[in-house]
């Protein structure tokens, strides 16, 4: 896989901006919230629980519609979910009648290619997240790590220009989850696809990202989320013990547990 | 007290001193099928003692006017292999299709249209807000109260039978249905979704899925009142069937064929369970489904 390419590398810009988010009984989830993302770039989103980044995720994906801005992917306004925007969620979300192989050929047999294609599809992503011998297996027959290879293989096999990923390794255990860390970044090298990525875990965000977006507020904090600050991360090698890794960590520890000085 | 006495007491208050009781200490070693024989034989014995010394039960049940089991079994032999030549001789092969054929339209009518509307009620507002007065309205209508609109309606024939067996198999396949459909988990529909499904997609590729196990549960609730509506349903004047030929047996007085109408149904019914089950294995065959 490290020579043979993926997908076509269909890839994205995202603009959004001055995008608040009310949910229905008053509850306002984020307010002016601006963010450019150039295609295959890959953008970590953190900050406190409740302050947003479930919310504008599901937004990118077009599950939650905004209550104000402009969010467009590609110069398309997001308008509803679709098979341009992939999602992979913290609890997987595979069918559970499917086994491996169909449940990465859903989206390919969605798009009515010929059947060899989908085929040809299918077997090359579920070879790319190393599940060729477990094809015929059912995802409860599968640890928590492989079902998540299933669903980004599931994903991927779409070939987004846009790659959602909502606390996708939250709940692995260490050693999978640094296996799958290394392997999304192997495929973000290959695919060119751009990520928005948000997680919990400020190692992970500065391993993988090239930008780290940090959010603050929330609605339990009595103001909608927002951007605090988006820190670039310009590390060349991100071996995780270096010290200048470190000091991008803590930059964003300090950003993520103090509160802005202007509240 | 001995068992000939039993004639003057209730069957109730006589059971536990029949000493055919099952021995406790080897029930653990027993194989299920052993543990299952000795109730209907003593139930056999019980029914032979009572029509033999006409006993009256509680609910002025007289036992003196059943047939004995030994001629129900001849009865059976006959209505089967035609062994007596007489009115019922070989008809079970006229009856059992006939009735089989009713069932399976009536059954297959109500989940046609049960199971699409459960669905659309299961998954939207407005078709449950249309569609849930008028099944709450009707559902308790018992299928007997039916028959006399019915002939009115219909007339007596095929249609009339099918009609009434429709009916009755409507509501669990719609309420197993709905339940299925309302309990598919958001997150499915959102995978769907995100993976290029249509809106329409969705309800045939996760919602019916993942609703499969409250719709066949429905369905075999459906197919079993389907059974026990099929007597009454023949009672609308079609001549075939084994609904049909329990009448035919009171008519004529003949009460071994009475009860011999009544055990074809009951293994008819059993079956066509077994059938609908094996169906399903079938279809899904070690598809794991959501519980
Ligand atoms: N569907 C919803 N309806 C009402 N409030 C919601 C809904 N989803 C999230 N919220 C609220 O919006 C805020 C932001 O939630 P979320 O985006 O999930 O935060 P995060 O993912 O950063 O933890 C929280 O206060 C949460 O309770
Ligand atoms: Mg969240």
């Amino acid at each position: 896989m490290d020579t043979e390419h993926l997908s076509a590398g269909r890839t994205a810009d995202v603009r959004i901006a001055g995008l608040s988010k009310v949910y229905a009984g008053g509850v306002a989830a984020m307010a002016d919230v601006d963010l450019t993302i150039a295609s295959g770039e890959f953008v970590a989103v953190v900050g406190a629980s409740g302050c947003g980044k479930s919310t504008l995720l599901r937004i990118l994906a077009g599950f939650e519609r905004p209550s104000g801005g402009v969010v467009e992917v590609g110069g398309t306004p997001v308008t509803g979910p679709g098979p341009d925007r992939g999602v992979v969620f913290q609890d997987y979300g595979l069918f559970p009648w499917l086994s491996v192989r169909e449940n990465v050929a859903y989206g390919p047999s969605r798009k009515k290619l010929p059947r060899a294609e989908v085929a040809a599809v299918t077997d090359r992503f579920i070879a790319a997240v190393g599940l060729t011998r477990f094809a015929g297996k059912y995802p409860a027959q599968l640890s928590g790590g492989m079902q998540q290879r299933v669903a980004i293989a599931r994903v991927l096999a779409n070939d987004p220009s846009l790659l959602l990923m909502d606390e996708p390794f939250g709940a692995l255990d260490a050693l999978t989850r640094a296996d799958l860390q290394a392997e999304l970044k192997r495929i973000h090298v290959d695919t060119r696809t751009t990520v928005v990525f948000v997680t919990h875990s400020i190692e992970e965000a500065v391993y993988l990202a090239d930008r780290v977006v940090v959010m603050t507020g929330g609605a339990s904090h009595g103001v909608p989320g927002s951007i605090r600050r988006i820190v670039p991360v310009d590390l060349t090698d991100r071996d995780v013990t270096s010290p200048a890794f470190n000091a991008v960590k803590r930059e964003i520890a300090d950003l993520v547990h103090t509160v802005p000085a202007t509240v | 007290m001995t068992t000939t006495d039993v004639a003057t007491v209730p069957v109730a208050a006589a059971a536990p001193t029949v000493p055919d009781t099952p021995r406790r200490r080897g029930r653990g070693r027993l194989p299920t099928v052993l543990l299952g024989l000795p109730v209907p034989v003593l139930f056999l014995v019980l029914w032979h003692l009572g029509r033999a010394q006409e006993w009256e039960l509680p609910l002025g049940i007289r036992m003196g006017f059943l047939p004995y089991p030994a001629d129900v079994a001849a009865g059976l032999v006959n209505y089967v292999a035609g062994t007596r030549d007489d009115a019922f001789s070989s008809l079970l092969w006229e009856d059992l299709p006939a009735s089989a054929l009713r069932v399976v339209s009536g059954f297959a009518l109500a989940t046609l249209i049960a199971v699409p509307l459960g669905v659309l009620m299961g998954r939207f507002r407005t078709a449950n807000s249309l569609f849930d007065p008028m099944i709450n309205l009707f559902r308790p209508i018992p299928a007997t109260a039916w028959v006399p609109l019915v002939a009115l309606l219909i007339g007596y024939g095929d249609q009339a039978s099918i009609f009434l067996i429709t009916l009755s198999a409507f509501f669990p396949i719609v309420l197993g249905t709905i339940s299925g459909a309302r309990q598919v988990p958001e997150r499915l529909l959102e995978a769907a979704r995100m993976l290029g499904t249509s809106g329409v997609g969705t309800l045939l590729r996760v919602v019916l899925p993942a609703a499969a196990p409250a719709i066949v549960n429905g369905m075999r609730v459906g197919l079993g009142l389907a059974w026990v509506i099929l007597v009454l349903s023949e009672t609308t004047g079609v001549p075939t069937g084994l609904g049909s030929t329990i009448f035919l047996a009171r008519d004529v007085v003949q009460t071994d064929q009475i009860v011999v109408g009544m055990i074809c149904i009951a293994v008819a019914g059993f079956l066509s369970d077994r059938l609908l089950t094996l169906f399903f294995r079938v279809l899904f065959r070690d598809r794991p489904l959501i519980k």
